[in-house]
C-alpha cells in the first residue's frame, strides 16, 4: 500500500516521547504529587521515545522493502 | 480535570498523524477493492492489531472498566472464554470460507452459500446496527467529554465525526485498518501507566485482593468475589453478576462470543484485508495474544478504583457519585486518568481515550460503506455500474452513514430510550446468526430457505423469551416482561444469556428442519463454501509459528493457564 504504517507510528511516539522528556525536565515538580511523586512525564515519555525509534527502524526497513517490491513490478 | 499547553500539543500531534495517513493513502485508492478490501494486501500482524482494535471502541474502555468495579476479576470472562476460543474457531476452521470464496462481506458469503433473501436480511439489519452503534459511541465521548474537560457536546461530536470522515473517505480501509493499529499502541502506552500508579497506590496485587475482599463482605458475598472468576460461579446468589456457569459458558462463551467474533462483518472485514489466505487464518489469532492481556488495561483500573473507594490510598482516590447516591461506576477509568496523571501525561491518557472512540467508530464506518455499496447499493439499486462509480458510492455512503451516525447521537440525547430499544432489537437480530453460519458451513444439506426461516425464528425466539422474563428487581417494558412475566432471572446480564441460548437453539433446530423439507443444492455449486466440499488449505510449507493450527493451540493454552490462574 505505499506506506510502512510504523513509520508514522514510530514518528508520532517519538515526537510526543521528546515532548514528555522535555517537559519532564524542565517543568514544574510539583506536579507530580498526584502520581506518588514519580515524575512520570519524564520516565514514560522516554519509553515511548524509544518505542518510536524502534518503530521508525523498522518501519524505514519496511519502506525499502516495498519500494524494491515496487520496482520489481514495474 | 484541567489541561495545558502540552496536553494540547499531544492530541494535535495525533490529529495531525491521523489524518496524514488518511492523505498519503489517497492516491494509492485507485480501485473499489483498494477502497473496501484493502486490495487485499495487508500482513497479518496489521490485520490483527486492526481486529481487535476495531472492536476496542468506547464501550470496551469505558464499559469493561465499569464492570471491573462492579464485578472484578470475573468480568475477564467477556475476553478469557467470552472472545479466545471463538477468534481462534474463527482463524482456523471459518476463515477458508471468507477468505477463500472471495467474498467481500459477510452478507456477500451468506448470498453465495444460501441465498437473495438470507443475504438481504442480514446486510440491512448489519448495516442499520453499525450506523446506529457509531451514534452511541460519538454520543458516549460527546458526554464524557462534556464531562471530563467541560467541553460543548456538539463540538466533540462534530470535531471527531469530520476527522473519522476525512481519513475514511480518503484512504478507505487501509486508512481505517492503518489508524486502528496506531489508536491500539495509543491506547496501550495510555493506559499503561494509569495501571502501574494506581496498582502502587492500592499496595499491589495482594493490597488489591484485600481492600476487594471488603468490597465484597461489605455487599454480602463471599471475600474472594471480585477476586475469583470461576470459583464463585455454582451458583448466582454467591457472585456479584449473578450467573451461574452454565448460563454464562453456553450464553456468552458460545452463542454471544461465536456470535459476535466469527459473524460480524465489523472484525471479519479486518482479517479479509490480508494479503493471503494464511495471514487472513493468523489474523484473528494474532490478534487474540493482546486480547487475552487486556483485562490487565481495562478491567484493573475498575477493580482498583471500587477498592480505593472502600478504603482510600495514599492519593485518596474514590468513585463519584451519581445524584442518587449510588456509585458512578462508568466514570471509573476517566477519573483515575484525572487523578493520577499530572498535565502531560493526562494529554496522552486523554488521546488514548478518544482514539478508542474513534477506532470503534471507523471499524462500524468502514463496515457499514462496504455492506451498503456491495451488498444494498450492488445488489438491489444500480446493478452493473463500473468499479468507478462503486468506489464513489463507497465515499458517499461514508459522508452518508456519518452523517446519520451524527444524526442518531442527537436522537438519544433527546429520547435515551431509543437507543435501548435499537440495541435490544439488534440483539435479537444476532443472537441465532451463529447458528446458521455453523450449519452453513460444516453441513452442506442446510439450504436457503432453512437458513432464512431460522434466522427468522430464532430472532423472534429472542423477543419472545425477552417478553416473557424480567431480570430480578426489574420493571416490565424496556427490561423485559412486557408480554407477561413467567421467569425472573437473577440478574440482566443472566437474562440477556439465556435470551442467547434460546433464539440460538430455535435458528439451530428450525434451520435443520426446514432444510431436510427444502431442496439441497448441488455439491458442484457449493465447493468452496461448505468444509466437506473445500480443499484444507496447506499449512505445511510454513514455518511452525506461522501455522494457524499451531497457533491456535498455543493461544487456547495460554488462555486456559489464565483461567486457573485466577480461578
Amino acid at each position: 500500500m505505499g506506506l510502512d504504517i510504523r513509520l508514522p507510528i514510530g514518528s508520532m511516539f517519538s515526537i510526543v516521547g521528546l515532548l514528555l522528556v522535555g517537559f519532564g525536565l524542565l517543568g514544574d515538580k510539583a506536579i507530580y504529587q498526584r502520581a506518588l511523586g514519580i515524575n512520570v512525564n519524564l520516565w514514560w515519555g522516554l519509553v515511548m521515545f524509544l518505542f518510536g525509534i524502534v518503530m521508525l527502524f523498522f518501519g524505514r526497513r519496511g519502506m525499502r522493502d516495498l519500494k524494491r517490491d515496487e520496482a520489481d513490478e514495474d | 480535570m484541567k489541561l495545558t499547553i502540552i496536553d494540547w500539543t499531544i492530541m494535535l500531534v495525533y490529529f495531525v498523524f491521523v489524518l496524514g495517513i488518511g492523505f498519503a493513502l489517497k492516491r494509492h485508492m485507485k480501485t473499489s477493492k483498494d477502497f473496501f478490501l484493502s486490495g487485499r494486501s495487508l500482513p497479518a500482524w496489521i490485520t490483527g492489531l486492526a481486529f481487535i482494535s476495531a472492536n476496542l471502541g468506547a464501550q470496551e474502555v469505558i464499559g469493561m472498566g465499569a464492570s471491573g468495579a462492579k464485578y472484578g476479576i470475573a468480568t475477564s470472562h467477556f475476553y478469557w472464554i467470552g472472545a479466545i476460543p471463538a477468534m481462534v474457531f474463527v482463524g482456523v476452521f471459518m476463515m477458508p470460507f471468507y477468505y477463500g470464496s472471495r467474498a467481500r462481506s459477510v452478507p456477500e458469503y451468506l448470498k453465495l452459500r444460501f441465498d437473495e433473501k438470507t443475504r438481504g436480511f442480514n446486510a440491512i439489519s448489519f448495516a442499520a446496527m453499525t450506523i446506529f452503534s457509531s451514534g452511541i459511541s460519538l454520543y458516549a465521548m460527546g458526554l464524557l467529554l462534556g464531562v471530563l474537560l467541560g467541553w460543548d457536546f456538539t463540538l466533540s461530536v462534530m470535531i471527531s465525526a469530520v476527522i473519522v470522515l476525512i481519513y475514511i473517505s480518503l484512504g478507505g480501509l487501509t486508512s481505517a485498518i492503518y489508524n486502528e493499529v496506531l489508536q491500539f499502541f495509543l491506547i496501550v502506552f495510555g493506559f499503561a501507566p494509569l495501571v502501574v500508579l494506581a496498582l502502587i497506590d492500592v499496595g499491589g496485587w495482594s493490597g488489591l485482593v484485600a481492600r476487594l475482599g471488603g468490597v465484597a463482605t461489605a455487599q454480602g458475598y463471599p471475600a474472594g468475589a471480585w477476586t475469583h472468576s470461576w470459583k464463585f460461579m455454582d451458583s448466582p446468589a454467591h457472585n456479584p453478576m449473578g450467573v451461574e456457569w452454565f448460563g454464562l459458558a453456553m450464553g456468552l462463551g458460545f452463542v454471544l462470543s461465536f456470535g459476535y467474533w466469527c459473524t460480524d462483518f465489523l472484525v471479519v472485514q479486518r482479517a479479509m484485508a490480508a494479503k493471503s489466505m494464511s495471514a487472513a487464518r493468523r489474523t484473528p489469532l494474532i490478534a487474540a495474544v493482546p486480547k487475552m492481556f487486556f483485562p490487565v488495561l481495562v478491567i484493573l483500573p475498575g477493580m482498583i478504583a471500587i477498592a480505593l473507594t472502600h478504603r482510600a490510598g495514599a492519593t485518596g482516590f474514590a468513585l463519584p457519585q451519581k445524584l442518587d447516591g449510588t456509585l458512578n461506576y462508568d466514570l471509573a477509568v476517566p477519573m483515575m486518568l484525572g487523578h493520577y496523571f499530572p498535565t502531560g501525561l493526562l494529554g496522552v491518557g486523554l488521546t488514548a481515550l478518544m482514539a478508542s472512540f474513534m477506532s470503534g467508530m471507523a471499524g462500524n464506518v468502514t463496515a457499514f460503506n462496504t455492506v451498503w455499496t456491495y451488498d444494498i447499493y450492488q445488489s438491489y439499486i444500480k446493478r452493473g455500474a463500473s468499479d468507478a462509480h462503486y468506489l464513489w458510492m463507497g465515499r458517499m455512503a461514508t459522508v452518508f452513514g456519518i452523517g446519520v451516525a451524527v444524526a442518531a447521537a442527537y436522537l438519544v440525547t433527546r429520547f435515551n430510550n431509543i437507543m435501548d430499544m435499537l440495541q435490544l432489537v439488534f440483539a435479537f437480530v444476532n443472537a441465532p446468526l451463529f447458528a446458521t453460519f455453523l450449519l452453513g458451513m460444516f453441513w452442506k444439506r442446510a439450504t436457503g430457505h432453512g437458513a432464512f426461516v431460522g434466522l427468522l425464528s430464532g430472532t423472534f425466539a429472542a423477543a419472545i423469551h425477552h417478553g416473557v422474563t424480567l431480570p430480578h428487581g426489574g420493571v416490565a417494558g424496556i427490561k423485559g416482561g412486557w408480554f407477561a412475566v413467567t421467569h425472573i432471572y437473577p440478574s440482566e446480564m443472566a437474562q440477556n444469556f439465556w435470551t442467547a441460548i434460546f433464539a440460538w437453539t430455535t435458528c439451530f433446530v428450525v434451520t435443520i428442519v426446514v432444510s431436510l423439507m427444502t431442496k439441497a443444492r448441488a455439491d458442484s455449486e457449493l465447493a468452496g463454501l461448505v468444509y466437506s466440499l473445500t480443499e484444507r488449505p496447506k499449512e505445511d510449507q510454513l514455518v511452525w509459528y506461522k501455522r494457524p493450527t499451531a497457533l491456535g493451540a498455543i493461544v487456547l493454552g495460554a488462555a486456559l493457564v489464565l483461567n486457573i490462574i485466577f480461578w
